[in-house]
């Protein structure tokens, strides 16, 4: 056997394969959900193909029924809902990738949504620079609050699953705070009882692209915004990829999640690499609150949304903790959220939603982990094919 | 030899056996022949299917193709407990004893002797004792295991094999973590182990130990038995051919090329236990020379993994100081050391050397990624770090299809003259070497030797951990020898056998009024 290495199989077709298991795997996983959800819905006693039908129908068209023409709102809602949980579960992802599980996203994003709630009324900037203080802001509270779980695990070796988790609580205790305090100083009306933050002034607000759409004839007109933050979501995943995937910061980040022992004999410090990546997931997370303070509600309020967070996880973990497996993940959440509003209408449980999307995450671990196991087998066939002694000289006898 | 050999009934036969994992037949057609009552030697290189086989064996894979018979009746064992119930009995390389469990309690662990539902202590007690004395293994029943040394905790596994009723003991590799007084030692129980009839089917891939003790040998190459032979026919040389189809290599370094410029000076270094006790290293002074090799020998646990460890960077001493060269690199992170040309091949691949799903070339950057060819500015270089992996692929005779193979698919060999070719990139001025062949084939041992012969000629200095006595003596210029933490003697390799290594080792020379 000589020395020189064997021509090689080009790496984008093997890349291809792998693409390839890992998209059967989400469609076998999404085929199950739809298989328990439609049991569910037969259960309830109504026809789960019509059920199926409505929800399709209803996402794309926003109608019950053909007669009438379509609207966009539903792919607009489906749009909202996605920016959110696409940054969520790149908060979370970040983490993933070396093997950090911030559940904290949840308290981050809240926390930050009121201190950003806050700035945008107290200070006064033009638009152009208000905007970009506020998601400053946002991600800076984010950061802080995901560093102290850093600075916990590195000083005293506290777990970040513990340390988040009681960071959640202690945020929403800190934010009942806040906003009494805040809004106890501020709210001069003395009979509005409801405890919400002055609306933002309009250099608060984050524009959308309706008009911009509109004027380019491809949107009618809508109640609601097409969310800036689909640009900004948009350009943290492309940042997001090169950084994780392409930069020196990204291999120490994967060199630790995959085996922190080389990583460290490897001259990567993983004291410093946890708290980096703590704060960065911390920032992100931020952000999740921002779209719907800065583009929908505009104050934050008792009825802010809650479980992004949480939801972030479910959603990283379906995307594989990748930037474009995470945003078909978002917009597969945001669709299911969205199209199973009709069901109540026709007397069928809308819960079923939530059924599908616990059995989607379920049966994508499952799936993925099936994938792994045959990607292993590929590869040692591989090799096993192109230098058959390489596998300790078992498959060729040399006597 | 109690019974004559050819007379002796087989207790053991296996016939045609094959078993195949995907992509690879790790045993194929195997034949083997035991006799009762004899000790009989498994041999063949590291890869060469003898775990696979004594899996087979035991219980713990099923084969494809073959039949097994034990005492002349067929069997067909599903697991390890059929094995067992057929008289079958393994003693792994790696203990599997409970270390604050008296001998007693891991001896009936699994199959206690009850009596109105309690652990029957007395009955257990009496049952260990006969067994010993039977045996002359002179186990204590009652002495906790965390106190015995490394041989007697061998004789409490054979032991344990034994109370379960074994007729057929399979021993694996059982000298790899002896020294040479307890190799003795263990040969001295065979014995007695055979004369009472009880067969042994013994693993290794040490020639003069199997010769020594074995009454017949069977080869194992490359998955299947290429000879049966009798001990009294052959030498050790012969084995080694049959082995591996040509001769052992050694690891003789040639002249020396010692010069006198300190490259890596450790001056009074010492390190705490985190646990208490006594100090995981102890007052450790010694130079590493350009040029030179410097072996550290000693039975595991005696510091060696911890001064690796302090040397590149992972751990911090309390006190004493690291020079590399002239500069003080006591309190470095381990990237600088790396990047001022320390190399390091950890002694575990898996655990620090290789990000085990990453392709080929990912691994080339790990200890590199702040350094050409692997990162340009802030981004990750694939190309140049797909070129240079092709060459260490190429220079280091790296057998795989390519850098974007994952680490995994290698071999244990060709991931570690992967690792090796790795840390010689970037010129290193000093290697940290902890076991650089261990669990490599034959081939690979002889080129990863060569590999660190020739960047000793070269001027790098290395400094070489291992459990390999010849290879320590063969490769060393200098050789310590640590024990409890602290370097305790200093020797030539030139003139020192194996056996006094050992007795160094233990202490045992020491002990004597150190002579030399």
């Amino acid at each position: 056997m000589t020395g020189a290495p064997m021509p090689v199989r080009k790496p984008r077709s093997v890349d291809l394969a792998g693409l390839g298991y890992n998209v059967a795997a989400l469609v076998l996983a999404i085929g199950v959900a739809v298989v328990i959800g439609g049991l569910a819905v037969e259960l309830s006693g109504h026809n789960a193909i019509s059920a199926y039908r409505l929800m399709l129908r209803y996402a794309a068209c926003n109608q019950a029924d053909s007669s009438t023409p379509c609207t966009a709102d539903s792919v607009i809602d489906i749009i909202n809902r996605a920016v959110p949980y696409y940054l969520s579960a790149l908060a979370v992802a970040i983490g993933f990738r070396m093997a950090l599980f911030n559940i904290g996203v949840e308290g981050q994003y809240r926390l930050a949504a009121v201190a950003a709630a806050i700035a945008g009324v107290e200070i006064h900037l033009p638009a152009v620079l208000q905007v970009p203080l506020m998601i400053i802001i946002a991600m800076a509270v984010g950061a802080i609050w995901a560093g102290i779980a850093a600075v916990l695990k590195v000083t005293r070796g506290v777990s970040e699953v513990i340390s988040t988790i009681m960071l959640n609580y202690i945020a929403l205790g800190l934010i009942s705070f806040i906003l009494s305090s805040y809004l106890s100083g501020n709210n001069t009306d003395s009979n509005n009882l409801s405890i919400a933050t002055p609306d933002l002034p309009s250099a608060s607000q984050m524009p959308g692209f309706n008009r911009l759409l509109h004027d380019l004839g491809l949107l009618g007109s809508h109640p609601d915004q097409v969310p800036g933050f689909l640009l900004v979501a948009a350009i943290i995943g492309t940042v997001f990829y090169f950084v994780v995937e392409r930069s020196r910061f990204g291999f120490d980040l994967r060199a630790s999640g995959l085996n922190p022992f080389a990583a460290q004999a490897g001259g990567v410090s993983s004291a410093r690499m946890i708290v980096i990546t703590m704060l960065i997931s911390g920032a992100l997370a931020g952000l999740v609150g921002l779209p719907y303070l800065m583009g929908q509600a505009y104050s934050y309020s008792s009825e802010f949304p809650a479980n992004l967070g949480f939801n972030g996880i479910a959603v990283a973990l379906l995307g594989r903790n990748k930037p474009i497996g995470i945003a078909f993940a978002a917009v597969l959440w945001g669709f299911l959220e969205r199209s199973a509003q009709i069901l109540d209408l026709n007397g069928i449980p809308q819960e079923i939603y939530v059924l599908m999307q616990g059995s989607i995450v379920l049966a994508v671990v499952v799936a993925y982990e099936i994938v792994r196991r045959a990607k292993v087998r590929r590869a040692e066939r591989e090799v096993a094919r192109q230098v058959p002694e390489a596998l300790g000289g078992a498959v060729e006898v040399t006597a | 030899m109690t019974v004559p050999e050819a007379e002796a009934p087989l207790a053991v036969e296996l016939v045609g056996i094959t078993k195949r994992f995907p992509g690879v037949v790790a045993n194929r057609d195997i034949n083997l022949r035991v006799r009762r009552g004899q000790v009989h030697a498994v041999v063949g290189e590291n890869g060469a299917g003898k775990s696979t086989l004594m899996k087979i064996l035991y219980g713990m894979q099923r084969p494809d193709e073959g039949t097994i018979r034990v005492d002349g009746k067929e069997v067909a064992f599903r697991s390890p407990t059929d094995a067992i119930n057929a008289g079958i009995g393994m003693v792994h390389q790696h203990f599997m004893l409970a270390d604050n469990f008296t001998v007693l309690e891991n001896v009936v662990l699994g199959s206690e002797p009850t009596r109105a539902g309690r652990l029957d202590r007395a009955e257990a007690r009496r049952r260990i004792r006969a067994i010993s004395d039977e045996y002359g293994l002179g186990v204590q029943p009652d002495r906790i295991v965390e106190d015995l040394g490394v041989g007697d905790r061998q004789r409490v596994e054979i032991l344990k094999v034994l109370y379960r009723g074994a007729r057929i003991l399979i021993l694996d590799e059982p000298t790899a973590v002896l020294v040479p007084q307890e190799v003795d030692e263990l040969f001295g129980n065979l014995a007695e182990l055979r004369a009472e009839g009880v067969t042994v089917v013994f693993i290794s891939h040490k020639l003069d130990e199997v010769l020594k003790v074995a009454d017949a040998i069977t080869v194992i190459r490359a998955g299947t038995t290429v000879a049966e032979v009798s001990p009294a026919d052959v030498t050790p040389r012969d084995l080694a051919q049959l082995m591996v189809g040509s001769e052992l290599p050694t690891p003789e370094t040639r002249e020396s090329t010692v010069t006198d410029q300190v490259q890596l000076s450790v001056r009074g270094v010492s390190l705490d236990s985190a646990a208490g006790g006594r100090r995981l290293l102890d007052d450790v002074s010694f130079d590493l020379h350009r040029g030179e090799v410097v072996g550290i020998a000693g039975i595991e646990g005696n510091g060696q993994a911890e001064l690796v460890e302090l040397l590149i960077g992972l751990r911090t001493p309390r006190t004493g100081t690291v020079l590399l060269g002239d500069t003080d690199v006591t309190d470095w992170p381990t990237l600088r050391r790396r990047e001022a040309g320390i190399g390091y091949i950890p002694e575990d691949r898996h655990r620090q050397g290789l990000l085990l799903p990453s392709p080929l070339w990912e691994n080339r950057v790990l200890g590199h990624q702040s350094r050409p060819p692997s990162v340009r500015g802030i981004w990750i270089d694939r190309r140049s770090a797909r070129a240079d992996t092709r060459r260490i692929i190429s220079e280091y005779d790296v057998r795989t299809p390519g850098p974007d193979t994952p680490a995994f698919a290698l071999s244990g060999g060709n991931q570690q003259k992967f690792i090796v070719g790795r840390e010689m990139s970037g010129d290193p001025t000093v290697l940290i070497a902890a076991h650089p062949t261990r669990g490599v084939d034959v081939g690979a041992q002889a080129a990863i030797w060569e590999h660190l012969r020739q960047a000793r000629s070269s001027g790098l200095a290395t400094l070489l951990v291992s459990a390999d006595l010849e290879e320590l003596i063969g490769m060393s210029d200098t050789l310590y020898v640590m024990l409890r933490g602290a370097l305790v003697a200093r020797l030539d390799p030139a003139s020192v056998t194996p056996e006094q290594l050992g007795s160094y080792m233990t202490g045992a020379a020491l002990a004597q009024g150190a002579q030399s």
